[in-house]
């Protein structure tokens, strides 16, 4: 099977405001691919680069050295024209859903935009608008309202529904799910999933949450300060992972049963007690004249 | 903190300096035209071109510019073309009547505005209300007006202050403060309408923040958490403000001075604007703009000592 | 799908901004005063009965008189006829200036603030520029120049004027630009003409507007200025120079001074209130979106379903009671006078030692049980009814003499977001000094001896450095810390934590979670613990509260509540955890490919 996206050795660099302040690294050397209808999530804490690197995919973050490729293109320096042709092939879901939707529009204005963008008419436009909230489970005069008059999770189906306007390929998924309740979290993210089956869409999925990526994802990258520090199948990552960074996430987040997470606790704190020792033996090792 | 102070004089001067080109160039940009202007229509070519040779219109603008900043570094603004007598004279002979009554204003502005934007923001209610009718008005009558108000009501209907001219400070303190009362009441309300607006505003929003609860909770009283917390963060903005209205007030000050016929620098710029005595004008230009420079710096270091965040920016 | 059946609220009136205004009564006067003011504009040239610039001497200072209803001036002039032409030019005048502004600094706003780069630079600078020179200065330097006339100088004030739209425009644009919902139409194809168009513009038109008001007024008042000192071009009849004549006669015919004084200040202060009303509906139409308590449990209906409650196992504690709420009701009054109740009869029991969660989604009422416990519910926000009882003390609708004992000394608080729950004025060490001198009565050298104390028991590496540190100069996982150095530094019995480590990465947060263990074990203190994750509830505490809708449904110790919960809610939010269930697993068809 063919790849869709690949990641190769991928550098971005934001220039820090301010004479002579050198600029900040976001990304180091990331490599990643992505087949066609596949998830790939992406773990991280916050300024891990997970973010930025969606947005590289997405042609909003700068791309200081490496590629980005799509089916074989390198789509990671191009021009504003370019970009836009690919709109139909990468889509994105943003985190937060209420600055992702302008207030001023309504849901029919919002989710007809990409495709009058493209010169579809408008009645055309009309019946893909009320097609698109039907896949996602929104009723069909939901068009004529206002995005304050939807609760997060339906704010967030409205996302998901303007990402599939133009049937792409790949969706950048950005924290999706992180800023709803917990029930409505479950539903949104087999929503994701029901779509991925019916229509072979490949989502690169960015979270915090490792249950969310475990839940969602075939393979999981675990990013750490820019780098990607492990990937692999997700049963692999997130049941025994072998970095040891992953296995402190994996530690640190807590069980939802009180007996497991005694255990859990007792656990982790062995962890990062044998990482610590690990840790001072290699500096011992490395600089054998130091430690007295 | 010095980096920061240097930093700010450093794009001051840089202002100041744009400001005179550009307001030399235009100033001079006339050449003949200005002799000219000066010796009326009846005036025969010859003596038009011989003027503007005595007074050097004829060289190259920016030699004639360079002639002037290797003065002006010095403090000398040149000569007026009519009356010859210095133009630094005249500056520093009306500088203490401006700023008496600008700076008089800044300093009545800024408290009063302080006082009545908290009392809202915290009372909220009738007082607020009243202090936002308050300032909508004072921010919607035309200064001007409201000192031709002030001149008919207390000067000369009631006679409770002097009308016009000016008593200086090393004269007499009492006598000074009566000429420049009404001045600085005039063209100190619509500050305070639009200080104490933001003023308001900024408590209010201080006041919401997270801050302010986790303050109380830990056992602090509301009046304290207002007193050294809220205000000084509501401060920044209100400065901002209040650095905003000061360029505003000079403004002010060349009408308000014509009413109350103050010997200021305003009354000097219409004086040698109708007759057109281009040395006196672009001297005050310049003095204008170092004096909003300096007052500028002065807000910003405030800014930095209320705010460790500016000094970093 | 359930959230089908989540009703999705009644469509709000959408009522343009106009008509809106026509009900606001400062609105309708200011408008029909200005529509006058435009229709005089317009015609009064030719209404006026006499040439407004014919002079007689026979005239000159004349009273009013049926022939010259408002006198003549000082030339002999009539002065109705020089007021009705004065208004076309002043106002003509008012609108150049207007209007070079609004496309100068529109345009140049849009520009710098969505492009940025080198035109951002030059503009902004320029913009300061403008903005050091006092626009009158300028103007005489110009009339200087070019001689008296109207045009020019309202021309040259456009420019002058055009920073106060550069700087709401570029404010607004740079604001926008980086919302996510830009982004998206980026990533969505549309062109960068179509995003200014669509997403920017409709932002930035309703402030314009307002604006533009203003700077009308102001326009008005700085051309009516310059026209007063006489450096008007004099065969011009404009406000100004009438109020110059009328100013150098006013011994002599003081009612001269009134019909341009009249004029100029009404106007501007229509201009001024209409700009106010517009502020005033705009605003009103925004306020209810507030994201905060966007869905405070708004069901009317008063039955009380019964709670469910697990019987103490062995491991629960016994002991003194500490903190006792009974049937508590937290209400919000609403403009029109009713009530929106977010806390609906809650009654839990807090002993000495205990860590007690209260645990539900976002909207359940549990931040305001946290908030009227602590007394320091929001603006707007009172206890309604029942009661708090706290070691022996009614907190109830207590005043600040009942809270002053009890607050930071006996009851602390830790907050969820570290950064904005530090002030960012005050150095930390600061912060943490302050409360203790007041509740303690030490020394400044006791506290800060102490604080430092504190700051190394919390586990900051370097107490000296933090405690000089701003906050702005630390992490928020140490920010956290230090807010909690705070809430035990005077002795609490009992500690309120709303959410402490929700806005911290996972690794964070476990380190907090066994700070907070540590400290609660070490002093022995009640802990009220508001989240809304199973995991740390598990992790922390002896005894849970499940709340939906302002109720506690469920409550009992943490064991038995996750082995069989019993109340439909809880079973949802239980069944809807993730941790437990299995991976997705490899896509099929497939080979694994090791990277």
């Amino acid at each position: 099977m063919t790849t869709l996206l690949e990641v190769k050795d991928l550098d971005v660099t934001y220039p820090v405001k301010g004479f002579g302040k050198k600029p900040f690294q976001a990304l180091r050397g990331v490599s990643l691919d992505i087949r066609p209808g596949e998830t790939v999530g992406l773990v991280g804490e916050s300024g891990s680069g997970k973010t930025t690197l969606g947005r590289a995919v997405l042609g909003l973050a700068p791309v200081t050295g490496g590629s980005i490729e799509y089916r074989g293109r390198d789509i990671a320096h191009l021009g504003r024209r370019e970009r836009r042709a690919l709109s139909s092939e990468i889509q994105v879901v943003f985190q937060d859903p209420y600055s992702s939707l302008n207030p001023a529009l309504t849901i029919e204005q919002i989710l007809s935009e990409p495709l009058t963008a493209r010169g579809v008419a408008g009645s055309q436009a009309r019946t893909r608008v009320r097609e698109l909230l039907g896949q996602v489970n929104l009723p069909a005069d939901a068009g004529d309202r206002l995005p304050r008059e939807f609760s997060g999770g339906q704010r967030q189906r409205i996302a998901i529904a303007r990402a599939l306007a133009l049937d792409p390929q790949l969706i950048v998924c950005d924290e999706p799910v992180s800023a709803l309740d917990l029930s409505t979290q479950a539903r949104v993210l087999d929503l994701f999933i029901e779509i991925q089956e019916r229509t072979g869409v490949a989502y690169l999925f960015i979270s915090h949450d490792l249950a969310v990526v475990r839940h969602i994802s075939h393979r999981v990258a675990v990013m750490y300060h820019g780098e990607i520090v492990e990937s692999g199948d997700g049963d692999q990552v997130t049941g025994a992972p072998e970095h040891p960074y992953t296995q402190r996430l994996f530690m640190a987040a807590p069980v939802p049963d009180p007996v497991r997470q005694e255990q859990r606790r007792a656990e982790r704190l062995r962890l990062l007690e044998q990482q610590r020792e690990a840790d001072e033996q290699a500096l011992a090792t490395a600089s054998p004249g130091r430690t007295a | 903190m010095l980096q920061f102070i240097l930093r700010r004089l450093l794009s001051g001067v840089v202002l100041v300096f744009v400001i005179t080109v550009v307001a030399f160039s235009l100033l001079y940009a006339g050449g003949g035209d200005i002799a000219r202007r000066i010796l009326g229509q009846n005036a025969t070519q010859d003596i038009v071109d011989r003027k503007a040779a005595e007074l050097g219109l004829t060289r190259p603008l920016w030699e004639q510019y360079g002639d002037w900043f290797s003065h002006a570094v010095t403090g000398d603004f040149g000569r007026s073309w009519f009356t010859g007598q210095l133009v630094m004279n005249g500056v520093s002979s009306r500088l203490a009547v401006t700023l008496s009554i600008v700076i008089g204003a800044t300093l009545l502005a800024a408290i009063v505005s302080v006082f009545l934007g908290v009392l809202a923001a915290v009372r909220g209610g009738a007082v607020d209300r009243v202090v936002q009718v308050g300032s909508v008005l004072g921010f919607a009558i035309p200064g001007f007006l409201i000192a031709l108000g002030l001149v008919i009501v207390f000067a000369i209907n009631l006679k409770w202050f002097k009308a016009t001219g000016y008593i200086p400070i090393t004269t007499s303190f009492a006598g000074w403060l009566t000429s420049v009362t009404l001045p600085i009441i005039a063209l100190s309300i619509g500050v305070i309408a639009t200080v104490a607006q933001q003023v308001r505003g900024s408590v209010i929003d201080a006041l919401e923040r997270d801050y302010v609860r986790t303050l109380r909770s830990r056992g602090l009283s509301m009046r304290r958490v207002v007193a050294k917390h809220v205000l000084r963060n509501a401060g920044g903005p209100a400065l901002a403000v209040l650095a905003v209205q000061f360029v505003g007030l000079l403004s002010g000050a060349v009408i308000v001075e014509q009413i109350f016929a103050l010997p200021g620098l305003g009354q000097m710029a219409v004086q040698a604007t109708s007759s057109a005595d281009i040395p006196i004008v672009m001297g005050l230009v310049t003095v204008m703009a170092v004096i909003v420079v300096i007052v500028n710096l002065a807000i910003d270091l405030a800014q930095a000592a209320l705010n460790p965040k500016v000094r970093l920016s | 799908m359930t959230e089908l059946t989540t009703p999705i609220a009644p469509a709000a009136a959408r009522v343009s901004l106009l008509r809106r205004l026509l009900r606001n009564p400062v609105g309708v006067v200011s408008l029909a005063f200005l529509a006058i003011v435009g229709l005089v504009a317009v015609i009064g040239s030719a209404l006026a009965p006499y040439d407004p610039n014919l002079a007689s001497l026979q005239l000159v200072l004349a009273p009013p008189s049926p022939d010259h209803i408002l006198g003549a001036d000082s030339a002999g002039r009539d002065v109705l006829s020089r007021l009705l032409a004065a208004t076309q030019i002043s106002i003509a005048a008012a609108l150049l200036g207007l209007v070079v502004a609004l496309v100068v600094g529109v345009t140049a706003g849009l520009i710098a603030g969505y492009y940025g780069g080198w035109f951002d630079q030059v503009s902004s600078w320029f913009t300061g520029l403008v903005m050091a020179l006092p626009g009158i200065v300028v103007l005489l330097a110009a009339r200087a120049v070019v001689g008296p006339s109207v045009w020019y100088s309202m021309l040259i004030f456009g420019v002058l004027l055009s920073p106060a739209y550069f700087r709401l425009v570029y404010a607004a644009v740079t604001a926008v630009k980086n919302e996510l919902y830009v982004d998206a139409a980026r990533v969505s194809g549309l062109s960068d003409l179509r995003i200014i168009a669509r997403h920017i513009l409709s932002v930035v038109r309703a402030p314009v507007i307002i604006q533009s008001a203003i700077i009308a007024g102001i326009a008005i008042a700085i051309q009516s200025g310059l026209e007063f000192l006489g450096l008007g071009d004099m065969s011009v009849p404009t406000w100004g120079s009438m109020l110059n004549d009328g100013f150098s006669n006013i011994y002599k015919a003081p009612l001269l001074m009134l019909w341009p004084s009249l004029a100029i200040g009404l106007t501007c202060m229509a201009l001024v209130l209409l700009a106010n009303a517009m502020r005033d509906e705009l605003e009103r139409s925004v306020r209810p979106v507030g994201r905060r308590r966007r869905r405070a449990a708004a069901v009317v209906a008063e039955e009380r379903p019964a709670v469910v409650v697990h019987a103490d196992d062995a491991k629960t504690r016994t002991g003194e009671v500490l903190l006792s709420v009974r049937d508590l009701v937290v209400g919000y009054d609403k403009p029109d006078g009713s009530l929106t109740r977010v806390v609906r009869g809650v009654s839990l029991d807090i002993r000495r030692g205990e860590v007690h969660g209260l645990i539900g989604e976002s909207g359940s009422g549990k931040t305001q049980t946290a908030f009227a416990v602590l007394g320091l519910l929001p603006a707007g926000g009172r206890v309604v009814s029942g009661s708090i009882g706290f070691d022996g003390l009614e907190l109830a609708g207590a005043g600040e003499k009942v809270y002053r004992g009890v607050r930071g000394s006996r009851i602390a608080y830790v907050p969820q977001e570290p950064m904005s729950n530090l002030d960012g004025a005050f150095t930390i060490g600061s912060q943490l000094v302050e409360p203790m001198r007041l509740t303690l009565g030490i020394s400044k050298a006791e506290a800060k001896e102490r604080a430092l104390g504190l700051l190394e028991r919390v586990g900051i590496p370097n107490p000296k450095r933090t405690f000089a540190a701003y906050p702005h100069e630390i992490s928020g996982g140490m920010a956290q810390r230090v807010l909690i150095a705070g809430a035990v530094s005077c002795d609490p019995e009992l500690l309120i934590a709303d959410e402490p480590t929700t806005a911290l990465d996972v690794t964070v947060q476990a380190e907090v979670l066994d700070l907070v263990r540590d400290l609660q074990e070490e002093r022995q203190m009640g802990l009220l613990l508001v989240t809304h994750n199973f995991g740390v509830v598990a992790d922390l505490c002896d005894r849970v509260s499940v709340m939906q809708s302002g109720l506690i449904v469920e409550t009992g110790p943490v064991r038995s509540i996750f082995a069989h919960a019993e109340h439909p809610y809880t079973q949802s939010l239980l069944d809807a955890i993730l941790e437990d269930g299995p991976a997705r697993g490899a896509l099929a068809g497939t080979p694994e490919v090791a990277r």
